[in-house]
């Protein structure tokens, strides 16, 4: 293949990024892509969601300004947070291949744009069924809405790059490119939009912890965070690995193929 | 549909994409391994 | 460098001169989409008076897709980017040259649109300077993040469909702002329209920068 086979794309190098334990060398291998570190961070997100779900649905009171629809915010701003989380790693990602031209980055940066569009899609999804209770419609050109609604097609053209047939090689770096030219558009069409709304500006609840937030309110929105950031986590490394093996089994594949040529060729030859 | 309607389907819209994507992946994931020489996979 | 950029978009201008494809394709498909919004949107109405602003610049974005399509379309023809690496020209360069020769084009489009416009949806113009800023701004913005998806699109299969997708939703800053600074420009609404002009500024500002300095592994690797 084409990537340069740098120290930097073995799999043992993973828990310098995600932080996970020293390496267990001997021993079988997981037929799977968990490992103790996913399985601990597995665990907490899971006693996470547990707690949040006590916390957000049952343990805070109804807000003063907002009523009930305060515990769909539980849910909406994590997945906002943890998405943008997301596309910063991404664009990290993107940096790091154009400037290392390791396979690893290339990949971290192509695992973590997926989950950020799931993340977008459920903030969208939430959006609008806030909407739906508070201004009787599922859709208003709020501006945080509508901004989010942008990236995720943004988001949604570099998951389709990915999907062309191409040499690894000239996929990594147009992803690349592509990951950075997104990252940069964040801030813009933030701007652009809010600008847009700005004649009617509305009071706009998404995309923020308020700041009015206080005792176990607060206490929720954060443990929110926490939680979707620990699942984040979760999720990249578990993503990352599938998509290093999928990379893996394509050469295997690539040279089992080549392999089966050759003995083709030298059986035609022989006789 | 009524509010609670509204909050349960966030919450558990939520909870359960991300619950299915991430089973989606395990078990891409297990797949995959099998088809992958051990020295590839020694995760830490 | 600067030198090498204006080379680089001559000949591109040149081979658009030639070969007709702007004022044969794209041209009347841009009127074309004039004509299908009044039959789309009631014209007794004022609709189309309302919307000129919105409709011209939705429209200049479709025909932006296909300029630059056909911006790099003519380089994998011939093998001509391949020319381009090895004539020593720096990326930067000829990034800086594709993006003049899109800008050229699409402003001299954007010209005959408006007076298309300008009579068939009855308009008046109030802010000369304001339109023609804007219209530069906006055009220069969308020639830099668009030649950027160009290239991308050149040696990747089925990226033809794709550009769309990967450009317009990256230019939606430049329609909001485009839109809104004509719409001052017209007449049809109050508020300033500098701080929009300015928007669309920094739009171009930083995809030239940005695409100036990607060009280079772009380049490379297809």
């Amino acid at each position: 293949m084409t990537i340069d086979p740098a120290p930097a794309t073995a799999p043992t190098d993973l828990p310098t990024t995600v932080g996970g334990e020293p390496a267990t060398r001997g021993g079988p291998a997981p037929v799977s892509t968990s490992s103790r570190a996913t399985r601990i961070l597995g665990a907490l997100s899971l006693v996470g969601i547990a707690v949040l779900v006590v916390f957000g649905l049952f343990i805070t009171p109804p807000d003063a300004e907002l009523g009930e629809t305060i515990r769909i915010l539980y849910m909406h701003v994590p997945t906002v947070s943890a998405a943008y989380v997301a596309f910063i790693v991404t664009a990290v990602g993107s940096v790091a291949y154009l400037w290392k031209r390791s396979e690893f980055w290339d990949l971290v940066a192509a695992s973590s744009a997926e989950i950020g569009v799931l993340f977008f899609a459920l903030t969208i999804f939430n959006g609008m069924l806030w909407g739906r209770i508070t201004w009787g419609v599922f859709w208003r050109w709020e501006p945080r809405l509508t901004t989010t609604t942008v990236l995720f097609l943004t988001y949604l053209g570099y998951l389709a790059v990915r999907r062309i047939p191409a040499s690894v090689r000239t996929r990594a770096t147009v992803s690349a490119v592509i990951g950075i030219l997104a990252v940069v558009n964040i801030p813009i069409t933030h701007k652009a939009v809010d600008w847009w709304r700005g004649l009617h500006q509305e009071k706009t609840i998404f995309g923020t912890v308020d700041p009015e937030m206080q005792g176990t309110q607060l206490f929720t929105a954060y443990l929110g965070l926490t939680v979707f950031l620990l699942l984040f986590a979760w999720l990249l490394i578990h993503r990352f690995r599938l998509a290093w093996l999928t990379e893996r089994a394509e050469e295997r594949g690539l040279d089992a193929a080549i392999a089966a040529r050759r003995a083709e060729g030298a059986e035609e030859v022989a006789p | 549909m009524s509010t609670t309607g509204y909050i349960a389907a966030a919450w558990i819209g939520t909870f359960a994409s991300v619950g299915a994507y991430a089973l989606w992946i395990v078990r891409r994931g297990r797949r995959a391994s099998a088809l992958v020489p051990e020295e590839e996979r020694r995760w830490m | 460098m600067l030198r090498d950029a204006l080379l680089v978009a001559r000949k591109d201008l040149r081979l658009e001169w030639r070969s007709r494809v702007g004022v044969g394709q794209v041209l009347p498909f841009a009127l074309l989409c004039v004509l299908l919004f009044a039959f789309a949107l009631d014209v007794d109405r004022g609709v189309l008076q309302q919307a000129t602003a919105g409709l011209f610049w939705v429209v200049v974005l479709f025909a932006a897709v296909l300029v630059v399509q056909r911006a790099f379309a003519v380089e994998a023809d011939d093998g001509v980017l391949d020319a381009l690496r090895l004539s020593g020209l720096s990326p930067a360069s000829v990034y800086l040259g594709k993006v003049a020769a899109i800008t050229v084009e699409l402003l001299a489009l954007e010209l005959v649109l408006w007076l298309a416009v300008a009579v068939l949806y009855d308009t008046t113009l109030r802010g000369w300077g304001l339109l023609v800023v804007t219209a530069v701004l906006a055009t220069l913005g969308a020639a830099a993040a668009g030649a950027t998806y160009g290239v991308v699109g050149l040696r990747l299969r089925g990226a033809e469909t794709l550009l769309p997708l990967l450009l317009l939703p990256l230019l939606a800053p430049v329609l909001i702002g485009a839109t809104r600074a004509s719409d001052v420009a017209l007449g049809r609404s109050a508020g300033p329209g500098w701080p929009w002009a300015a928007l669309l500024g920094i739009f171009s500002g930083v995809y030239l920068l940005l695409g100036s300095l990607l060009f280079r592994p772009l380049m490379e690797d297809l």
